[in-house]
C-alpha cells in the first residue's frame, strides 16, 4: 500500500517534470472543455439565475425547486441524454458533434448550468432583498436591475462559477460517453485516469489524479486571489 | 457609480459571449486533416495494440484514426447508429448478424488471439495447469468458487456464455453468489478479480499488458475452444451517408493487406506476440 502511494507520487512527479506531450494534451483539453463550459453556463445561467431570484411568477417555487433538484443531476445520466441527442440517429444527428470536445463542452454546459443558475439565483435573491427598495427608487426594477445586481455580487458569483467548474472538471460519467476517450482528441484528465485504472496501472491513475487535484486547487486559489485584491480596489 | 460599474460589466459579459463562442466553434471543429471514427473492443485498445499499429498507418495514408473502445455489443450498436465508420470487434455471430441487417457489407477476418481462464495462484477449483475449459467449468461451478463475468455484452462476454453452454452448464439455474456480473470491461474485470480472488475469462492480450496482478495468474489455456477471432467491417455507407466510406475502405485494406498483417503480427510485450494475422483465411 505504501509503495503504491510512493510510485503514484513518483508518477505525478514524472507527468509534471516531464512535461510529456500527450500529458499535456490531456490537460489542455481538459481546461478547454470545461472553461468552454464554464463560460457558456456563465452567459445563460448568471442573468437567467439573477432574473429568477427578483421576479414573481406563479409556478416559481416549482421552478426553483426543480432548478436546484437539476444540481444533483447524475452525470451519466445528462451524458446519455446528450449521447442519443448528438448521435447520427438523434434529432441533432446532422451536426456530427458526437464523440467530439464539442459534445463534451455541450455535456459538461448541461451539468454545471443548474448549479450557476441555482446559485445565482440565491445570491441575487438575497441582494435583492437588501437593496430592492432602494433599486426601485431609482426606476432600476425587472430586467434593467439585472447588470447592477450581478455586478454587486460579483464576489459570491465568483463562488458559483468555482462549484460549476469543479462539477465539470471532477466529472467523467457524461464526457465519457459522449466523447468516446479517443486518445489525442477526447481523452481528458478523468477518462484518462478511468482508462489507466482499468489497464491496472494504478500508480500512473493515481498520479494523474494527484496532477488533477493540484490543478484544481491552483484555479481555486487563483479565483480566491483575485476576488481578494479585486474586493480591496473595489473597497 | 452605477452606470460606469455597469458598462464594465456589459463589457465584461460580452467579452465572455465572445470567448466562449470561440471556443465552442474551435473545438467543434473538425479536425484539419482526414480521419475516421472506429470502434473497437477495450482488447484491442487495452493490449497496447492500437498504438502500435495505428500510427504506421496514419503515416503512410495521412488519415488520422480515432479508436473509440468499447465492448464488442456496444460497438455494434454504436455502427447501427451510424457513430462510426468502420467496426473492429470480436464476436464472429453478432458481426455476421449486423452483416445480416445491412449495416455492412462485407465482414472480413483480420486476426485472432486466445481467451485464458485467469485464476488465483490458490486455485480452489483445482483447475489450475489443465487444459480442457469445459471441464474447469464444470469444477468452478461445482465448487461453487467466486467466478467474475464481464456482463457487458462484449465479446468476451459473449464468448464466455458459449463456453458455459458448451460445458453443459446451464446459467439461467445455475447462477449464484459465486458468479458475479460486473458489467464493465476486460480491465475492470481482472482489477476486480485480483482483488477478490476469482476466476475470470481474459483475452490474452489485455493479459500480457495488465499490471495489478497481484495474486491473478493463468489457470487453463490452450483449449481450441478458446480461439478468439477478430472482425473488420465497414459501416453501409447507403445506410449512413456521413459514413466516410473511401478512407474507411482504405484503413481495412491496410489492415487485412501484407502491411498491416505484418504490423499486427510484430506487436509483441515481453517477446510475446499477442496477435496472430489470419487474413487470409477465409473461413475464420
Amino acid at each position: 500500500m505504501a509503495t503504491d502511494f510512493a510510485s503514484a507520487l513518483a508518477a505525478a512527479f514524472g507527468l509534471i517534470v516531464g512535461l510529456d506531450p500527450a500529458f499535456l494534451g490531456v490537460v489542455a483539453l481538459s481546461l478547454q472543455v470545461t472553461l468552454s463550459a464554464l463560460a457558456i453556463a456563465a452567459v445563460i445561467g448568471l442573468p437567467l439565475g439573477a432574473l429568477l431570484g427578483i421576479s414573481r411568477f406563479p409556478g416559481r417555487t416549482v421552478l426553483v425547486v426543480v432548478v436546484n433538484a437539476l444540481m444533483g443531476l447524475p452525470p451519466v445520466v445528462a451524458g446519455l441524454l446528450i449521447f442519443l441527442l448528438l448521435s447520427r440517429s438523434g434529432p441533432l444527428g446532422a451536426f456530427g458533434l458526437l464523440f467530439t470536445p464539442g459534445a463534451m463542452v455541450v455535456a459538461q454546459t448541461v451539468l454545471i448550468l443548474p448549479i450557476v443558475v441555482a446559485l445565482t439565483r440565491q445570491v441575487i435573491e438575497d441582494l435583492w432583498s437588501e437593496y430592492g427598495d432602494h433599486l426601485r427608487s431609482i426606476d432600476l426594477v425587472g430586467a434593467r436591475a439585472v447588470p447592477t445586481l450581478l455586478w454587486d455580487g460579483r464576489f459570491s458569483l465568483t463562488t458559483a462559477l468555482l462549484a460549476g467548474f469543479g462539477r465539470a472538471s471532477a466529472e467523467v460519467g457524461a464526457v465519457l460517453i459522449v466523447g468516446g476517450n479517443i486518445a489525442g482528441h477526447t481523452r481528458t484528465m478523468t477518462t484518462a485516469i478511468a482508462l489507466e485504472t482499468s489497464k491496472g496501472d494504478l500508480p500512473l491513475a493515481l498520479g494523474l489524479g494527484i496532477t488533477l487535484v493540484g490543478l484544481t486547487l491552483a484555479i481555486n486559489a487563483a479565483a480566491f486571489m483575485a476576488g481578494r485584491i479585486g474586493a480591496r480596489f473595489a473597497g | 457609480m452605477i452606470r460606469i460599474d455597469r458598462r464594465t460589466f456589459v463589457a465584461a459579459a460580452a467579452a465572455l459571449v465572445m470567448a466562449s463562442g470561440a471556443a465552442l466553434a474551435q473545438t467543434a471543429a473538425p479536425a484539419g486533416g482526414r480521419s475516421i471514427t472506429v470502434a473497437s473492443t477495450t482488447s484491442t485498445r487495452d493490449s497496447g495494440l492500437f498504438d502500435h499499429i495505428l500510427p504506421l498507418f496514419s503515416k503512410k495514408t495521412g488519415i488520422e484514426v480515432k479508436v473509440v473502445a468499447q465492448g464488442t455489443g456496444q460497438a455494434l450498436d454504436t455502427g447501427r447508429r451510424g457513430d462510426a465508420d468502420v467496426l473492429f470487434v470480436h464476436a464472429k455471430p453478432a458481426e455476421e448478424k449486423f452483416v445480416a441487417e445491412g449495416f455492412s457489407k462485407a465482414r472480413k477476418p483480420v486476426m485472432y488471439n486466445d481467451f485464458v481462464l485467469i485464476g488465483p495462484k490458490s486455485d480452489p477449483a483445482g483447475i489450475r495447469g489443465t487444459t480442457d475449459i469445459a471441464a474447469a467449468l464444470r469444477a468452478i461451478q461445482a465448487k461453487q468458487a467466486p467466478f467474475v463475468s464481464r456482463g457487458d455484452r462484449s465479446g468476451t462476454h459473449q464468448a464466455e456464455l458459449a463456453l458455459w453452454k458448451k460445458a453443459g452448464v446451464d446459467m439461467a439455474t445455475a447462477k449464484g453468489a459465486w458468479y458475479r456480473e460486473i458489467g464493465q470491461g476486460m480491465g475492470a474485470a481482472l482489477n476486480i478479480s485480483s482483488s477478490m480472488g476469482a476466476y475470470v475469462l481474459a483475452d490474452r492480450g489485455t493479459w500480457i499488458s495488465f499490471k495489478n496482478r497481484s495474486d491473478l495468474d493463468i489457470a487453463v489455456e490452450g483449449d481450441k475452444a478458446l480461439f478468439n477471432q477478430y472482425g473488420i467491417m465497414l459501416v453501409n455507407p447507403d445506410k449512413f451517408a456521413h459514413v466516410k466510406a473511401a478512407d474507411g475502405q482504405a484503413f481495412i485494406d491496410w489492415v487485412v493487406g501484407p502491411e498491416g498483417q505484418k504490423a499486427i503480427a510484430d506487436y509483441k510485450i515481453g517477446g510475446q506476440q499477442l496477435f496472430f494475422p489470419n487474413a487470409n483465411d477465409a473461413g475464420a
